[in-house]
């Protein structure tokens, strides 16, 4: 029944089915080939973490820039301590699914590693990187297959997301431990930081860096997930959602 | 040491009154933080232990650390102080100078050689084999060397010993250096601010008479019990800043009022010292009580991290007025203006495109 040669189908393939009866072509009938790439716990985590970092920004930017002043007595209002209280514990979930993400690399599928490093020493990877760059410059049309992330993807994510992401737990460990002492368990494990990044101050300016970029990286991240949801051999919006990535098309390679 | 003088005598000496010394003792036990247990046990310090030898140098700096130091709060901490320690060497203090009083320094470090502490104000600068700084005709670092030698302790009175300071902001000409880079075989005690509250200095000196040890430190050398917290932890303004009430200009409303000067740059979240509860001038006032902001000057390097009036420091490279806010959202905005042009393209392409059926 599955034609040698595409993946298109025709009147007569859809005899038998659910769609039998109707005009194939009209309705661009095709197989898809699916496979099930992102297990539930990575999806979770993908989207905990997407809300924990809309929080994150948002409050982050208010500490840095609060918002203007109330007026009345001091004993009505609590913003300032609403907004940290929010920016610490959305920072908890981001830390804890951060933990629970790596945890995740050793049980699940070969595909969850791959946030977490490049393969810099295969041919491949730089041949994919040259062909989804060129793909983005609109000089190619299509890159290749890809599974998991393609390339240029990869790297965005290793650089913006992985090492960004564990550079603004480390430093906001630290930061807190401002608040609760050179004591704490924070300022035991996380102490380090602030002179060698230097000081309180210093660390706060590189924490507030770290946060625009993961704005520009969010932006990028929405509008190419999109793009090559639309434009690419395969899905990506779904992959996330339901755990399948279908392929538009059967060419091998 | 026989025929030393105990801090006991010497203040009987002076005339106190046993009634003061034991208040004292008191004080002392209650500005470290130790109970009233331990008042006895300061008493007996005092009345057995000799004085301890002071070695007090000066290189780089601007002796607003002796200011502060001489100025100590309590009456009887400052007459107390400045006698209980024999202060052998301090050339801004002592009478005598010139060959003089370079004479004591070198009889004191051969009589009491490893038993002395060693008081740096200021900090050497190496750059020219240290010619910026001549102490006696010869450079600081040379004097800073051979008195750390014999030293049992380094105490790093103020910014400049412990991280610099104004000398060591860039382009730092001098290559002005804290001595904790210089000496690097001995216990050093960092007291920094520009200059340190009084009673902490005295309070460090107390406390290594008293139970003859270094007072703990945290892991940048600076005795926790006076910069374990911030300015902002202890601050009488932190009620506004958990409101949201914020003095956004020095003239305004929330600025006569007395809100939280965090809007106009105060670096009291960021600075480790113990303005907000000692406070300065035997406990009249400090910085942010006297409505300006904190200015971080306990922090290393505290000249180079920008305004004292902005939150965080400039962003160097895209001009002096350029923070990071307005660089990311500038960033931002061109990203954001990148990605419409490329779905714009993607879109004209994609338009020509037959769509996966054609093939």
């Amino acid at each position: 029944m599955v034609p040698s040669k595409s993946n298109i189908l025709t009147d007569e393939d859809l005899q038998g089915t659910n769609l039998q009866g109707q005009n194939a072509r009209a309705l661009r009938a095709r197989k898809l080939t699916t496979i099930y790439v992102y297990e539930a716990p990575v999806r979770l985590w993908h989207w905990v973490t997407a809300a924990s970092i809309v929080v994150l920004v948002i409050t982050g930017y208010f500490i840095g820039s609060p918002p203007p002043s109330l007026s009345g007595e001091a004993s009505n209002h609590f913003l300032m301590g609403w907004i940290r209280y929010l920016h610490f514990s959305a920072a908890w979930i981001f830390a804890v699914g951060f933990a629970g993400r790596i945890l995740w690399t050793f049980m699940g599928n070969i595909y969850t590693r791959e946030l977490f490093y490049i393969p810099v020493w295969r041919k491949d990877y730089w041949k994919g990187l040259l062909d989804e760059i060129l793909v983005y410059a609109f000089i190619k049309k299509q890159g290749e297959k890809t599974i998991g992330h393609n390339p240029l993807a990869r790297t965005a994510l290793f650089f913006c997301f992985t090492l960004t992401g564990l550079f603004m737990i480390i430093s906001g460990f630290a930061l807190y431990s401002d608040g609760t002492g050179i004591d704490s368990w924070e300022g035991r494990v996380f102490g380090w930081v602030m002179p060698w990044l230097g000081g309180s101050l210093g660390t706060h300016f590189l924490h507030h860096w770290g946060m625009w970029v993961i704005i520009l990286f969010v932006m990028i991240h929405i509008y190419t997930v999109t793009r090559e949801d639309i434009m690419s051999r395969q899905t990506l919006l779904s992959a996330m959602t339901n755990g399948y990535r279908s392929y538009r098309d059967d060419r091998p390679e | 040491m026989a025929g030393l003088e105990t801090f006991y005598d010497v203040m009987r000496r002076q005339g106190i009154t046993r009634r003061s010394f034991i208040k004292y003792c008191s004080l002392t036990a209650a500005a470290l933080g130790l109970g009233p247990e331990f008042v006895p046990q300061i008493a007996s310090a005092m009345e057995t232990k000799p004085r301890l030898p002071v070695l007090w140098l000066h290189g780089l700096e601007c002796t607003c650390c002796s200011e502060s130091f001489i100025r100590s709060a309590h009456p009887l901490v400052k007459d107390v102080v400045l006698s209980m320690i024999s202060l052998d060497y301090d050339d801004t203090l002592m009478a005598s100078a010139g060959h003089q009083a370079e004479a004591i320094l070198d009889e004191v470090m051969e009589k009491y050689h490893g038993n002395y502490i060693l008081a740096v104000e200021g900090n050497p600068p190496l750059n020219e084999d240290g010619m910026y700084c001549i102490i006696g005709g010869k450079p600081f670092v040379e004097q800073l060397k051979k008195v750390a030698s014999g030293a049992k302790a380094i105490i790093s009175w103020g910014s400049c010993a412990s991280y610099g300071c104004v000398q060591a902001a860039r382009p730092n000409p001098t290559q002005a250096t804290p001595v904790h880079k210089v000496i690097l075989d001995k216990p050093i005690i960092k007291v920094p601010g520009c200059p340190p509250i009084a009673e902490v200095m005295t309070g460090v000196i107390t406390y290594m008479l008293t139970f003859d040890r270094l007072p703990e430190l945290d892991r940048q050398g600076r005795p926790k019990m006076f910069y374990s917290q911030r300015i902002h932890d202890k601050c009488y303004r932190r009620p506004h800043f958990d409101a949201g009430q914020y003095v956004e200009s020095f003239d305004d409303e929330g600025a006569r009022k007395g809100y939280c000067l965090y809007k106009v740059g105060c670096k009291g979240p960021t600075t480790y010292n113990a303005c907000s509860t000692v406070r300065w001038n035997d406990g009249v006032s400090f910085p942010i009580q006297s409505g300006h902001g904190c200015i971080g000057c306990s922090e290393d390097g505290f000249w180079d991290k920008g305004s004292w009036y902005a939150r965080l420091q400039n962003v160097g490279g895209f001009g002096i007025e350029a923070s990071a806010d307005k660089v990311g959202m500038v960033a931002a905005g061109a990203v954001g203006a990148g990605l419409a042009a490329h779905a714009a393209i993607s879109a004209l392409s994609r338009a020509r495109y037959k769509g996966d059926d054609a093939q």
